[in-house]
């Protein structure tokens, strides 16, 4: 019992130092960081909306319409006069809100039923993965319009509760089915075995035992989801049964009246495009930096 | 280095080596020195070290893990994982050539032809998708070029010459239509495929039941002889090593720190390190003491390795002088070197002392005075069912894997029951039904006179406090998310236990320092811990809730021969200090002799013999008891030239389709066409054994 105290945490994992956690993050997945820049920046024009942006994403002026990308606007005005980049950077707010509530709602959701899933087996495994089977035989986007079709509008804290939900359902199973995977290895570890044989209750072993060891799949499937998000609130706002007029949203600016004059003023659609097009791209390569990352197989 | 190695050779071991040793040897190691650069600091996994090995010579390398076994002859191999690793200095000289300075075409060229390697997993190394023909033809299509119909016959020789019958059939099939002593066979086929000078074997055996390694280690000595193939054999077992090794080198922390032939390393040891090794391993050969000896602490961390000898900091004779101590091998006798300064003290014998006698030890009958047993267990039986393959959405073919059979025992308080048998008996399912993790499909378990047969998880709940388990793998029975202390304080809450943190942490620290840990490990988490920590938590978190009775599921298997000492004093320690019982479950037949009162012996799901231990070990009535007490190796080269050859042959039946009538008769050398029919019923053939066979 002498040479105790020279080892050394060997875990890069180890939630002790989290400095060293973003170092080693960036040193491993330079691209992962970059991304995470970019979700960062994102964030913060989301958050602060009302500082960043030049103009009031709502305010119509008539003098400036459909104007080319210039000075005064950086990237153009639409049909109404307002100023596209103003309406980007609220349109992220909205587009972060969104993703980021269904995406957690989704995951979650989708965690715990895989979990439990796995947990319990038998008939109750076959009830939930047959329920799962069912809402993947949709597509994502059929699912969720007839969600939002059959569902009221509700609107809590001018967020769409309805959006939220529809874009929330078609996460669930897809989660479910990753966790559950990463459960069923974890329930036939000893240590689960070891909670049983002192009687733990069920929900403890699955709260405190099965669901740490699952959160960096849940993690991954979350952000990966995020992006997933944006583009389904972006579709379905495009479909024009997503977020509604005047609310700045990205799908809804490529939709309505950007139809009628994308010739004339090809900005309209071009930078709300790149707008959706970077969010996805960063969150999807986050969420792939991330799991390379949290995988112990991928380290040397 | 030099001279050493010439009285290496002049003193030549007795056998085939002799004729060859007078020649230059087959592989020379000189100096080797191999490091890995890891994110956490550069590790010296091999410091240094030389040995020789001659044409058709076996030589073992022994050691614990971590000390550079493996690591020295994947640098022979050049399989060094790159480019993490690499070999900083020293040569590799194979009959005269280096094989370091080698460039990658040339070192192919001796892979697998003049130089074959045999690996411990039967079930990974070999290639899932391809035929067992197609593996084994390989490389002779590869080195020697050769025909199709060539290597087909070929191929059947190879098969023919590791004992696999029937080898037209067996080289369609693939891997996983073989059971694991079958798949060491063609990995042996495969290695002996262009006739190779040197086989590389890691651990050949360690992954194997003890029939089964009996059989594969005859087959390499075997072979080995009729071929003239040199072998080198990685292993930590000492018993192995005792009946088919010529020569030993014994490795520690990078170093090599004795070597000699067989009778000199077990014989007249000269290093406290191969001294401890062997009095830290329970035998079956000797008389059964009360304690093992047991080497104290850790490997050193070969990030940064103490200066002068690295067994100082463990070892009971260090003087101050061991800090500056050269390291190099010393020879003491011809051939026989030690890199210990006090050898000649232990030459002498005034150093080390002579074992002192066994004392017999009170035996179960003792324990059996107290009336009521704590675990009675009659007519258990534990079915399963599996789907057949090929069955299909629309067939669903089911088969029924009886795991366990008609089982009874009873436990009496403060007793250790030992459940011996190779893997796939049933042992651990019935450990794991006694737990209730699995419902007994039919028969009676009663604790403390309690039924607990159908009691569902809620009616259990009380009872669990005093029934725990200890499990095999301490990597896997402790959650990484959780630290040292949450682990063993979690039953003390849910069990409402302690009234606040505070007290809950006393409780922690005095469970830890009980089972030989210190109060500050509690903040650790389990992967900041070595094995046998890690073990001893699990045991802390098992005493947690005060139980009576303990199931232990292979408690030292996982561990490295000198930990696996402290463990089984440990356990000993606690059992007569709370008065625990313990039904103890593992393969390693003299652990069990060590540590039980009684022993039960299982064979395919079903109890082949149960008495009280000395009359077990003495007296076995059951040929299978006799095969596996036959089959278990023992450090010691002289008893082990002394045995006849293993009788036992073949390979243990599938659970989906048991034999008929005596499930042993398969393998059981004297069986007949009555064994064959009907199933023998347990009988009680002395005060307090009992055997389920028609002959006994």
């Amino acid at each position: 019992m002498t040479a105790i105290t020279s080892s050394a945490p060997t875990a890069p994992t180890s939630a002790a130092r989290p400095r060293g956690v973003i170092r080693d993050f960036i040193n491993q997945q330079p691209l992962g960081a970059l991304s995470f820049v970019v979700i960062l920046s994102m964030t913060i024009a989301g958050i602060f909306s009302e500082w960043v942006s030049p103009y009031d994403p709502l305010h119509i002026d008539f003098a400036a319409i459909l104007q080319p990308p210039s000075w005064e606007h950086w990237a153009g005005t639409d049909a109404y006069g307002r100023d596209i980049f103003s309406r980007i950077i609220y349109g992220a707010r909205t587009a972060l809100v969104i993703s980021l509530t269904s995406s957690f709602l989704g995951s979650t959701i989708g965690a715990i039923l895989g979990i439990a899933s796995a947990y319990f087996g038998g008939w109750i495994d076959d009830w939930i993965q047959r329920f799962m089977d069912i809402l993947l035989a949709f597509p994502i986007i059929v699912l969720a319009l007839v969600v939002v079709a059959a569902l009221k509008t509700a609107v809590l804290f001018g967020i769409d509760i309805n959006l939220i939900v529809a874009v929330a359902i078609p996460i669930i199973p897809r989660v479910c089915r990753v966790v559950r995977a990463a459960a069923l290895t974890i329930r036939v570890m000893p240590y689960v075995d070891a909670a049983r044989a002192a009687g733990y209750s069920d929900s403890r072993i699955i709260f405190r035992h099965m669901a740490p060891n699952v959160v960096a799949p849940y993690l991954i499937m979350f952000t990966a989801f995020m992006a997933q998000a944006i583009l389904l609130e972006a579709s379905l706002s495009f479909l024009g049964l997503g977020v509604t007029e005047p609310t700045p949203a990205w799908g809804l600016m490529l939709s309505g009246n950007a139809a009628d004059f994308y010739r004339e003023a090809p900005w309209m659609i071009l930078f709300p495009g790149l707008a959706i097009s970077l969010a996805v791209f960063a969150f999807n390569l986050f969420g792939d930096s991330l799991r390379d990352y949290l995988d112990p197989r991928f380290k040397v | 280095m030099l001279d050493q190695q010439a009285t290496a050779r002049t003193a030549a071991p007795r056998d085939a080596a002799a004729a060859a040793s007078t020649a230059t040897p087959l592989l020379a190691v000189e100096d080797l020195h191999v490091q890995f650069d890891t994110s956490r600091g550069v590790v010296h996994a091999v410091d240094g070290i030389s040995y020789t090995v001659n044409r058709g010579e076996v030589v073992a390398i022994v050691g614990e893990s971590g000390c550079g076994k493996s690591v020295s002859s994947l640098a022979i191999m050049g399989l060094l994982a790159k480019p993490a690793g690499k070999v900083t200095k020293g040569r590799v000289l194979f009959e005269g050539r280096d094989l370091l300075k080698l460039s990658a075409d040339d070192m192919r060229a001796i892979r697998g032809r003049e130089i074959a390697m045999i690996f411990q997993e039967p079930m990974t190394s070999l290639n899932p998708v391809l035929s067992v023909g197609e593996q084994i033809k390989e490389p002779l299509f590869i080195h020697l070029k050769m025909t199709e119909q060539e290597a087909q016959a070929r191929a059947l020789e190879l098969l023919q010459l590791v004992g696999i019958t029937d080898g037209a059939r067996r080289l369609e099939q693939f891997p996983h239509q073989l059971s694991g002593g079958m798949r060491q066979r063609v990995m042996i086929a495969i290695g002996l495929a262009c006739n190779p000078k040197l086989i590389i074997a890691d651990e050949p055996t360690t992954a194997l039941d003890v029939t089964i390694q009996a059989q594969i280690l005859e087959l390499m000595k075997d072979l080995s002889r009729r071929l003239n193939i040199a072998l080198i054999i990685i292993t930590h077992n000492l018993g192995v090593v005792a009946r088919y090794a010529d020569r030993v080198n014994v490795m520690y922390a990078a170093h090599v720190i004795e070597n000699g032939t067989a009778d000199d390393i077990f014989l007249r040891p000269l290093h406290p390190y191969t001294i401890g090794l062997m009095r830290s391993v329970p035998r079956l050969d000797l008389p059964r003491g009360i304690k093992l000896e047991t080497i104290e602490g850790l490997p050193p961390d070969l990030r940064s390795p103490p200066l002068g000898c690295r067994f100082a900091p463990r070892c009971p004779y260090r003087l101050d002088a061991c800090i500056q101590a050269d390291t190099m091998l010393r020879d003491i006798a011809p051939g026989h070197g030690t890199a210990c300064i006090r050898a000649d003290e232990i030459v002498a014998g005034t150093l080390v002392q002579a074992l002192p006698p066994a004392k017999p030890v009170a035996t179960a009958a003792a324990k059996e005075a107290a009336a009521e047993p704590i675990l009675k267990v009659e007519g258990m039986r534990k079915y399963f069912t599996v789907p057949l393959s090929g069955s299909g959405v629309f067939s669903s073919k089911i088969a029924t894997v009886k795991a366990v059979d008609d089982v009874s025992f009873t436990i009496a308080p403060g007793e250790t029951l030992g459940l011996v048998g190779e893997s796939g008996c049933g042992k651990t399912t019935v450990g794991r039904t006694v737990l209730k993790l699995e419902e007994p499909t039919d028969g009676t378990i009663t604790y403390t006179g309690v039924d607990i047969t159908h009691r569902n998880a809620k009616q259990m709940r009380e009872l669990r406090r005093g029934i725990q388990v200890i499990f095999q793998d301490p990597y896997s029975s402790l959650n990484p998310r959780m630290t040292v202390g949450q682990i063993i304080g979690e039953p003390l809450r849910v069990y409402k236990l302690v009234k606040d943190k505070k007290e809950e942490e006393e409780r922690v620290a005095g469970l830890l320092r009980q089972v030989g840990l210190f109060d500050y490990m509690a903040e650790r988490y389990p992967h900041q811990l070595s094995g046998g920590q890690r073990q001893r938590v699990g045991i802390a978190r098992a005493l947690a809730l005060e139980p009576r009775f303990i199931v232990c599921d292979e408690p030292v298997s996982a561990l490295d021969v000198s930990i696996q000492g402290q463990i089984i004093n440990l356990l000993e320690d606690l059992q007569e200090r709370l008065n625990l019982s313990y039904l103890f479950i593992a393969h390693d037949l003299a652990v069990v002799r060590h540590i039980s009162d009684r022993v039960a012996v299982m064979y395919l799901g079903r109890i082949a013999e149960v008495a009280d231990r000395d009359d077990l070990y003495a007296d076995p009535k059951h040929p299978y008891t006799k095969a596996l007490l036959d089959a278990a190796p023992i450090p010691d080269p002289r008893v082990e030239r002394a045995r006849a050859p293993r009788a036992l042959k073949g390979e243990i039946p599938s659970p989906l389709n048991p034999p008929s009538g005596c499930v042993f008769h398969t393998r059981c050398p004297i069986a007949d066409e009555h064994c064959r029919r009907e199933i023998p019923q347990v009988r009680q053939i002395g005060p307090r054994h009992i055997v389920a066979c028609h002959k006994a």
